[in-house]
């Protein structure tokens, strides 16, 4: 199952190694890492997207980031009510005739073109990891020069339902 | 006036190195292992300046002082503290480190490094050591700035000492150590990050004290945990409360006395028959502090199947980890085994359980050979517990020997027991038991080694004959490495790949080249002739016993197999 953990660490040199290290050395299997400060000066928040065999894989998981000494805070957001963003940059080899069905097709993505070259388009999206797969897929058939992602990060929203409200409904499915 | 001379003190002009031999007279260190090397000159000169503050031990090989420091750690219960230099001093002590994190030892370790300005340029002796201990470390630093210094330290010994115990690594590059510092600095630290729960929830504890007034076949499987928590006599009380069996894990020999009828001495791969299958059959298995590590657990599918899991430990990435437990206590042993202890004791409902066990003891003992002359090696441990009185400090190192001394030397007494369990380090024994003779100058301290283990960390006898150390190594061999010589005959259809080493140094010789009296012993007559004399005596001694090569540790669990399949539980 694929889970998003968050851990807020302290941002000592070293930190981001022995997070990734112990994840490594305990074979959990991470789809991606997004790393930054955050409102309080030397706290930095991780967003982990993991793949996870079972609960008690999970739980491991959650334990032994807890362990280290720089890590304050660790949470499984995956099924709270949260608000979670990626962004990546994707480069399309396009001539002048079909950037405009370029820009037809990111449109309803609310994607953007950054920058343009006689042969290449560089459109930029942000959302949900699922939306941003869809549009990748929506741009591959042009041809795909270059693709960055910067992987997921997220937060918990503001209001938090009842349990019930939301159990049907997933972030990532 | 003397106000102001005071404050002017304060402020005097210091090193980096000061300050540390400083933070380390405050942590109360009174001895250091460690070798001295270009990146910790300057601790080195502070250590010099500071003249009677330490003692220090100095053995030949960065290896041998963080052994002796874990075998100092686990007798005294105190941090072992380490020093080394930059590059190949920091990367010698790496098997220790990784030893003592495998079995929550504590330990701070200090390592010289390249002064900043260099460091990550490859300069002369400059190795990542930030990067090569962070999986093996509990916690480690590199010093930033002078100023963080004694904080750090004073950081490191809490971590290391705290919470379940383990090595912590203080990297300190050259020109932190040797820089001039003239500002007061604060030594005050906040770990919002590292809070261990000591204290168990009430409600956890009743529903351990529940399951045990219901459970008909119960038993305590104590670890090492309940040793670093100095929880024995709240062991004591709660396992006669109930009248429970109790069987320990190899490094939890000692936590609970071994002579005592309710113990089934200990589990795993080699362990009692009596342990074995008490842990397979019951319907309550209470751990204290032990991590269900494989040795222990042999096969995970049928260890304990029919058992309510209760599982003490003050680390909770540990319950759950390898077996789903049923009632999680994060705590410390002593603090559990305290509440548990107030609550009303009832008498169980375990009598035909109890039957079972002693009838157990009873069948299947321990055996071995006793041919007519040769020395077979779990004779001569018994002899060793016997001519100690059971009293001694017991080091081991890795191997047969190992299992032997650990079936057959019960221990009554935590902290006396020092072997090298979770990484199974050869090469452990003998410097260890230079560490917890100094440890505890008052007992005899029995260094149990294999010949092949002893022959990579014998250059230790130095500190014997410097120290006048009056530890006995006691080298049972067998010309092989043992242990891997019975796996190869057992599982391997006796191809004996590199295990027979019938080239040796004369080890009666090799003592005396160190001024240490040296015995050889080869029949039994010998040895009854030899040995109580000479573990009686208060002087360093190198004892060669040898013993039949082919015998092996059983019982057994083979790999893969679980508690109930034993083999050799009978000859
Ligand atoms: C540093 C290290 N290398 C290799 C091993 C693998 N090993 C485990 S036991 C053993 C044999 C030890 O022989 P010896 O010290 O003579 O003890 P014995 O088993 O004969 O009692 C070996 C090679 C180990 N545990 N540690
Ligand atoms: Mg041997």
């Amino acid at each position: 199952m694929r889970r998003i953990v968050t851990a807020t660490v302290h941002n000592r040199s070293g930190v981001l190694n022995r997070v990734t290290g112990l994840l490594a050395k305990r074979q959990f299997n991470i789809e991606s890492i997004s790393v930054g400060r955050t409102e309080t000066e030397g706290v930095s928040k991780m967003t982990f997207v993991v793949e996870v065999e079972d609960d008690r894989k999970l739980e491991q998981l959650t334990k032994q980031l807890n362990k280290q000494i720089e890590v304050l805070k660790v949470s499984d957001i995956t099924d709270k009510a949260i608000v979670a963003r990626e962004l990546a940059m994707v480069k399309v080899i396009s001539n002048p005739q079909i950037r405009s069905e370029i820009q037809g097709i990111i449109e309803p993505f609310r994607a953007s073109i950054i920058d343009v070259s006689k042969e290449s388009v560089t459109v930029q999206v942000t959302g949900k990891s699922d939306k941003v797969d869809a549009l990748i897929d929506l741009l591959r058939p042009y041809g795909i020069k270059e693709l960055a992602r910067t992987g997921l990060t997220a937060f918990t929203r503001g209001h938090q339902p009842q349990v019930a409200e939301f159990k049907s409904y997933s972030l990532l499915k | 006036m003397k106000a102001q001379a005071s404050a002017e003190q304060q402020t005097a002009a210091k090193t980096g190195a000061d300050l540390l031999v400083e933070a380390m007279i405050a942590q109360g260190v009174e001895t250091l292992f460690g070798y001295p090397g270009g990146a910790v000159l300057p601790i080195y000169d502070a250590i010099y300046r500071a003249e009677g503050s330490f003692d220090h031990i100095l053995p030949r090989h960065e290896q041998g002082a963080i052994h002796a420091a874990e075998g100092y750690a686990r007798v005294s219960g105190k941090a072992g503290v380490v020093i080394g230099t930059s590059g190949p001093g920091a990367t010698n002590l790496v098997t220790g480190i990784a030893d003592a994190m495998m079995d929550s030892i504590p330990l701070v370790i200090f390592t010289g490094q390249v002064a900043k300005g260099v460091i990550g340029t490859d300069a002369f002796q400059e190795s990542d050591i930030m990067g090569i201990t962070t999986p093996i470390t509990k916690h480690n630093y590199q010093v930033q700035e002078i100023e963080d210094l004694p904080r750090i330290v004073n950081e490191a010994f809490h971590i290391a000492t705290t919470g379940r115990p383990g090595p912590v690594v203080v990297d300190i590059p050259k020109d932190i150590s040797s820089t001039v510092h003239e500002k007061q600095v604060d030594s005050e630290f906040h770990l919002p990050g590292y809070q261990p729960t000591v204290k168990p929830n009430p409600l956890q504890i009743n529903k351990l004290h529940d399951a045990l007034v219901e459970a008909k076949k119960p038993v305590v499987l104590s670890g090492s945990g309940v040793i670093h928590a100095g929880a024995s006599e709240e062991l004591k009380t709660f396992v006669q409360n109930y009248q429970l069996p109790v069987t320990t894990t190899l490094l939890g020999l000692g936590s609970y006395p071994g002579s005592c009828d309710l113990s089934l001495g200990m589990a795993g791969m080699h362990g009692t028959y009596s342990a074995n299958t008490a842990l397979y059959e019951c319907d309550l298995l209470i751990n204290i502090g032990s991590r269900f590590d494989d040795r222990l657990t042999g096969n995970l599918k049928h260890f304990a199947p029919n058992a309510t899991i209760a599982h003490i430990d003050i680390d909770p990435a540990e319950i759950g980890k390898n077996i789903p437990t049923q009632i999680p206590i994060v705590s410390d042993a002593r603090a559990a085994l305290v509440s548990l202890n107030e609550k009303p004791v009832k008498g169980l409902d375990h009598k035909g359980w109890m039957e079972a066990i002693s009838q157990n003891k009873v069948d299947y003992p321990l055996w071995h050979d006793l041919p007519e002359e040769a020395i077979v090696p779990q004779w001569l441990m018994q002899k060793v517990y016997e001519y100690t009185d059971g009293k001694a400090v017991v080091t081991t190192d890795v191997g047969q020997h190992q299992m032997w001394a650990a079936q057959y030397y019960h221990f009554d007494r935590p902290n006396r027991w020092v072997t090298s369990g979770g990484l199974g380090t050869m090469g452990y024994g003998f410097p260890a038991a230079i560490g917890a003779q100094l440890a505890d100058m008052d007992s005899t301290c029995v260094a149990v080694v294999g010949d092949g283990g002893f022959q990579m960390t014998m250059q230790e006898l130095s500190v014997l004959q410097e120290r006048k150390l009056p530890v006995k190594v006691l080298i049972v061999n067998n010309q092989a490495l043992g242990m891997v010589r019975q796996w190869q005959e057992t599982f391997y259809s006796e191809r004996y790949s590199e295990s027979i080493i019938d080239v040796q140094p004369d080890f009666v010789k090799l003592a005396e080249s160190y001024q240490i009296a040296g015995y050889k012993m080869e029949t039994q007559e010998e040895l009854l002739e030899v040995l109580p004399e000479v573990l009686a005596d208060d002087q360093p001694a190198v004892i060669d016993c040898r013993v039949l090569q082919k015998e092996n540790v059983y019982p057994m669990i083979a790999p893969g197999k679980g508690l109930h399949e034993m083999i050799g539980v009978k000859r």
